[in-house]
């Protein structure tokens, strides 16, 4: 019993050192460093560059400057956890850890503090029932999505019947690389493909014995979960078997620079899953250019500007403004809380004018987020690596993937994490 | 002065072969204790639960464990993570299947659970030593945790393989989840720790403990003299894979929440567990807290040094923390090679001369 008195006054201290906020406080819990540091610098480096381009342009929001917050992980849960305990006390209104594992580590401390988390592409995939996931978004898309996604490109090339052929997956053993399997599964039996599964272990550079069983089967497609220095390995692997490369595809976390410049001009035709426009060819790298590059105020080294994961960076950065913007709308100041600005991501639309107005037309998919919805449309596209060029293309639009197949899944996981965890959903009406 | 065994009479045996001979030990020693129970819990705050007290408290159970095997024992292993790794599954799967099993029942029970898989593997050591045995333990731990990866029944069959800690009670008050306060997270370790401590010191000084470092010393000698080389290896391995087993429970349980085998167990966490033993001391008890707190502790306060005090780019920070750690670990060795724990006994052994050294 005494350890009640000490626990509750323990927690009356932890109340009354609450801080006063000052600025909007968007921590980045970024990984520049170990061996995934080829997909975090670029991330990091765009989504800061975004929050640096909105201070300076427009001097903040709503008169509240931005403030990033730095903190490294290493793509460590450990320290994941390390950065999230010391950012919190700071006035935290949005985590996006740009980790799977350590969103499964937040999901539950995030509920309890009530500080929302946009995992865009990553994380829990059921998190798209906010009747359940209060404080998790996952929108745009999301890696069922994106292997729906996959499979429609299939078969849209296919003439729409993929019957008898054969996908392989080369995932990346962590809770990141499962997710898809449960629906690729799930549209193997309805499609009647045959799909089989081949685990890479972190951090990824050994996968010869994954590749010769490639070689061995002949597999029609490879599909990719890959993350860091798996990527670049996969695919050079895949250049020394001489797989054809427009059969191989990747998620959108295996569809960077990083990933197809070491290969070469064997990666030409490399193709990978996207929920974003690819380039630089918009009205915003002209102010990030005048505002943030030019003052001198660039993140990092500046020479990720424009690669699909500073793009990423950025959109992730624009989506947490825009969260933002709505909150302050819906709560009448500038100074808003973090479950303000829940609400405000709750409420987010994602429009064509918007997007044309924030000078990134076409950037992504419009959607719409809701109490029940936390994961947007789920559209997703199709880029492809021009090694001549040098550069991505998108070369299938932002398009409707199988929510016949996947909804379900998103229900019954939701519903099986709820009772595990004892939470009863609220009601959405 | 004040730290001597002169004029510190004990008149029973019980009074001399006590913990703590040394007055001066024994009053720091209670006071500690106090100030850990009775005073820090009414000042931690999530901050220095989660990124300090709690994996420090839990790391020296796992130090601890190791340091029974190895330093005490003589039998090199390389498998601690994938014992954690045993204790964590093990915690998550009763949990899950006995949901109203009290929360201390089950950290026990996973103890006990690793400390059977723990002797299962130990059975090589009793043919093979040294290096070889090293690498029988790698193999425990690679196949560990391809085992809780590759068999779906250990994660309940969830779409990620991530295991999470359901929410338990204990008196009305969260001990697991992420209800918890910081307080009851730091005081369920500590108690457990305390415990645990207090078994490991006094096994180390009785008659198994005994055995194990003849058997360390010199295997053979030990048999000629009485020694069941048997009996010893193998207890040794239960007891450490229990302690160790302990530690992966709260891991997952207290600390972590959520995780996943392959990041959380993987081959670099048995490395760290070894570097604390071997850091603090092998063959010792406070060398195992002086380890474990060395490289919990270290990390976070140059992290903070160097980013919240300096101000500087956390990944340069990062990198320069690797350096620094690198470093003061190398100076730690050149100068005392038998690692913190020996650094401190030579400090004792000073403390007893002065202020008159000869």
């Amino acid at each position: 019993m005494k350890s009640l008195k000490i626990a509750a006054l323990a927690a009356g201290v932890v109340a009354l050192a609450a801080p006063a906020f000052a600025d909007l406080v968007f921590p980045s819990m970024s990984y520049r460093t170990g061996p995934y540091a080829a997909g975090g610098i670029p991330y990091a480096d765009g989504y800061q560059d975004y929050m640096t381009l909105i201070n300076e342009r427009d001097g903040g929001l709503g008169g509240e400057k931005l403030k990033v917050v730095e903190c490294e992980t290493g793509y460590n849960t450990q320290k994941g956890v390390e950065c999230y305990e010391s950012t919190k006390g700071q006035g935290a209104l949005l985590y996006q850890p740009l980790s799977t594992g350590i969103t499964y580590q937040l999901i539950p401390k995030v509920q309890s503090d009530q500080i929302p988390v946009l995992t865009m592409g990553y994380g829990r995939t059921s998190a798209a029932n906010g009747a359940v996931f209060e404080y998790i978004f996952n929108f745009p898309a999301n890696y069922w999505a994106g292997a729906s996604g996959i499979v429609n490109h299939l078969l849209d090339i296919n003439g729409g019947d993929i019957k008898g052929k054969s996908i392989a997956l080369v995932y990346h053993n962590s809770a990141y690389g499962k997710e898809p399997i449960r629906t690729l599964e799930e549209l193997s039996k309805k499609h009647g493909f045959t799909l089989t599964t081949l685990p890479v272990d972190h951090p990824g550079q050994e996968q010869k014995s994954q590749w010769l069983q490639i070689r061995r089967e002949r597999p029609d497609y490879v599909l990719m979960w890959g993350w860091g220095v798996m990527n670049s390995v996969a695919i050079q692997e895949a250049a020394n078997i001489n797989f054809p490369m427009e059969n191989f595809i990747g998620i959108w976390w295996s569809g960077s620079e990083n990933d197809v410049r070491p290969a070469g001009a064997a990666a030409n035709g490399y193709k990978a899953a996207t929920f974003h426009n690819v380039g630089s060819d918009y009205p915003i790298f002209d102010d990030l250019k005048t505002y943030v590059f030019d003052k001198g105020l660039t993140a990092g080294a500046g020479d990720q500007v424009g690669t699909a994961i500073y793009n990423r960076g950025l959109y992730a950065a624009m989506m947490a403004v825009e969260g933002a913007r709505k909150a302050q709308e819906l709560a009448g100041h500038a100074n808003i809380t973090p479950q303000e600005m829940r609400d405000g991501l709750e409420n987010l639309e994602i429009t064509e004018a918007l997007m044309d107005s924030l000078g990134m037309p076409n950037f992504g998919p419009s959607f719409k987020v809701s109490c029940g919805n936390h994961g947007g449309s789920g559209d997703v596209g199709i880029q492809q690596w021009d090694a001549a060029s040098d550069t991505w293309k998108l070369i299938s639009d932002f398009a409707p993937v199988d929510l016949e197949v996947i909804q379900p899944l998103i229900d019954a996981d939701s519903a099986a994490y709820a009772a595990e965890a004892g939470i009863t959903p609220r009601s959405c009406n | 002065m004040y730290y001597r065994e002169a004029g510190d009479f004990k008149t029973s045996y019980r009074k001399d072969q006590q913990n703590f001979p040394i007055r001066f030990d024994r009053v720091h020693f209670w006071t500690m204790m106090v100030l850990a129970f009775a005073v820090i819990p009414f000042f931690i705050n999530d901050y220095w639960a989660n990124a300090v007290f709690v994996p420090f408290l839990i790391y020296a159970i796992a130090t601890l464990g190791l340091n029974i095997l190895t330093g005490y024992c003589g039998q090199v292993s390389l498998g601690s993570a994938g014992f954690m790794a045993v204790g964590a599954y093990a915690s998550y799967k009763l949990m899950t299947s006995f949901p109203d099993l009290n929360f201390f029942v089950i950290v026990v029970l996973s103890g006990a659970i690793t400390a059977l898989v723990g002797t299962a593997f130990g059975l090589p050591s009793l043919r093979i030593k040294g290096f070889y045995l090293a690498v029988a333990t790698l193999a425990a731990q690679f196949f560990l945790v391809w085992l809780f990866n590759k068999v779906p029944w250990f994660y309940n069959n969830s779409a990620s393989g991530q295991i999470s800690v359901p929410r338990r009670d204990m008196f009305g008050i969260a001990i697991t989840g992420p209800e918890a306060s910081a307080a009851t997270k730091y005081l369920v370790c500590l108690a457990i720790v305390f415990v645990l401590g207090f078994i490991a010191r006094n096994l180390t000084r009785g008659r198994i403990g005994r055995s194990w470092m003849a058997i360390r010393d010199m295997d053979f000698a030990a048999e000629i003299i009485g020694v069941d080389p048997l009996r010893a290896k193998l207890s040794a391995f239960a007891i450490s894979s229990f302690f160790i087993g302990i530690a992966g429970s709260l891991f997952f349980t207290i600390y972590l929440g959520a995780v996943e085998v392959g990041e959380a167990f993987g081959i670099e966490r048995s490395f760290l567990i070894l570097f604390m033993v071997i850091i603090g001391g092998l063959g010792s008890i406070y060398g195992s807290f002086a380890g474990a707190a060395f490289l919990v502790l270290m990390p976070v306060l140059l992290k903070n040094a160097l980013v919240g005090g300096l101000g500087w780019p956390s990944d340069v920070a990062a990198h320069l923390e690797f350096m620094i750690m690198g470093a003061l670990i190398i100076f730690f060795l050149i100068v005392e090679p038998h690692g913190l724990a020996r650094l401190w006994a030579v400090t004792k052994q000073k403390l007893r001369l002065w202020p008159f050294p000869y």
